[in-house]
């Protein structure tokens, strides 16, 4: 696999720093970031991981409260088709986020600030250069805003 | 002793009327209404003006039923008014408690809803191109429009609501029970809905005929098939927001056999009306490959108006952002 971009050691304060959030199922893609971890693997300190038990636990409600609270891009990560520990749960998550994917695209929303990727427990790899390419897009993307502003003419109303 | 019984007013910022409608529809029981309260402000129906509300004291009114989203600098005005004149303030009807239809306006801002409105739409006849100006002067006279906002508002994000009676429009039933509660002093904790809090699949008469294990091949539009008058209308493949709205509307389109379109919006629980019904519904699909589960998708043309018809600009991202309007 083709090693990603060096990493910056020293965070630059001109460089803007995605803040990222991934929810990571228990049984295969957590399991692969720690392995990562083992493996001494390096990738960006940008993601912050919520371990859930399964891709399909992750509500859209969770994504769009985490664009809503600040994050620039979202990832999800669970078990491969076929694999899912409870049958049906990727699947489920697979259908939501077709929809859910779209529905960000309506919102303004770029197609690489939202990613779901299958990613098995003896894949650490897999984690560090997904994670690596997706801070990578969403750095060149620049912030996510999605604050509303406050508008001119409010400030006549008594 | 007029003065004795509780005063009570109607006002409508972005609405379309329907849930004036909704008033007239007390049909027989408008007379007990009017012997119960004295409506002191309702402009689509009494010559009362402006001045008058203002001529009030402070906290005057029991209660103000005010539907309609707020979207101009006068919705903003009246809103804060009849904030400070009325005692209980309620949000009446879908477009007050969470946007409604005029939220979808979320999608765009105002400069690109103005020109296609007054200059690009085909049938608008405006070959000097003229825009609504906030001031203008005609003939020595000064005229003045509100201001018209980017983003459409729900009222409890631009004043403090005690109630919210949703729907679009609510039912006569919920407004009668409203205004009985009022009078007899029995309203709920402040900031209740007054409409159950259970999803709709709750009170369907259909119920009965919702497989244990839903499974759906594709969604199709009503329009594309034939609906049968007694199965589940998600066993049928359409879109029915019954799991994710609220009940309290009686199912009238369900009865009209046509699905559910989320008129009450989500129960309390929900954070995000449209995503938590989109996510109950889409997860019910048979396909597992992208392919499949985008042929399936092709019956939902448009995501947004569907799941969030009535609740864009009270869920999570309110709007489209603001930047990426073209």
């Amino acid at each position: 696999m083709a090693e990603a971009a060096p990493l910056v050691s020293i965070v630059d304060p001109r460089q803007f720093e995605p803040r990222i959030v991934a929810f990571f199922c228990n049984w295969c893609t957590y399991t692969a970031a720690d392995l990562a971890g083992i493996s001494r693997l390096k990738y960006a300190a940008n993601v912050r991981v919520i371990r859930v038990m399964c891709s399909g636990r992750v509500d859209p409600q969770f994504v769009l409260d985490a664009f809503a609270e600040g994050a620039d891009g979202v990832l999800i990560g669970g078990c491969h088709p076929g694999d899912c520990h409870y049958q049906e749960g990727n699947y489920k998550a697979l259908r939501r986020v077709h929809l859910l994917k779209r529905l960000l695209r309506d919102l303004g929303i770029e197609d690489a600030r939202f990613r779901l990727e299958w990613i098995s427990a003896s894949e650490g790899d897999k984690v560090r250069t997904v994670i690596n390419e997706m801070v990578r897009q969403v750095r060149d993307l620049g912030p996510l805003k999605v604050q509303v502003p406050r508008e001119v003419f409010a400030e006549e109303v008594q | 002793m007029a003065d004795a019984k509780p005063k009570v007013a109607f006002y409508w910022c972005a609405s379309c009327g329907g849930c004036e409608e909704a008033v007239v529809d007390l049909a027989e029981k408008v007379i007990d209404v009017t012997a119960a309260v004295d409506i002191v402000f309702w402009p689509v129906a009494l010559d009362f003006k402006r001045k008058d509300v203002e001529a009030l004291p402070d906290g005057a009114i029991a209660a103000t039923f005010l539907n309609g989203a707020i979207r101009t600098t006068e919705h903003e005005e009246m809103a804060h008014l009849l904030r400070r004149k009325s005692q209980v303030l309620v949000a009446f009807g879908a477009c007050a408690a969470t946007g409604g239809v005029p939220g979808l306006a979320n999608l765009w801002d105002r400069d690109t809803i103005l020109h296609e409105v007054y200059r690009d739409s085909p049938s608008t006849p405006n070959a000097a191109g003229v825009l609504p100006e906030r001031h203008h002067r005609s003939n020595g006279h000064e005229v003045e429009l509100p201001g018209f906002y980017d983003t459409v508002r729900s009222l409890d994000q631009v004043v403090e609501v005690d109630y919210t009676i949703p729907g679009c429009p609510p039912t006569p039933e919920l407004l009668a029970d409203a205004v009985a509660a009022l009078v007899a002093g029995t309203l709920p904790a402040k900031g209740s809905v007054l409409a159950p809090d259970v999803a709709l699949c709750d009170s369907c008469h259909r119920r009965s005929s919702k497989p244990d294990q839903l499974s759906i091949p594709a969604f199709k539009r009503p329009h594309q098939v034939l609906i049968d008058e007694e199965q589940c209308l998600l066993a049928q493949g359409l879109v029915c927001m019954g799991p994710g709205t609220r009940s309290g509307c009686g199912s009238r389109c369900i009865s009209g056999n046509m699905p559910c379109t989320g008129c009450f919006g989500p129960t309390s629980r929900v954070r995000d009306g449209g995503a938590k019904a989109f996510s109950g519904i889409v997860s019910l699909l048979e396909a597992k490959d992208d392919e499949a589960i985008e042929r399936a998708l092709e019956g939902i043309p448009d995501p947004i108006g569907t799941f969030y018809r009535y609740t864009l600009p009270a869920s999570r991202l309110r709007r489209r952002r603001i930047d990426t309007v073209s």
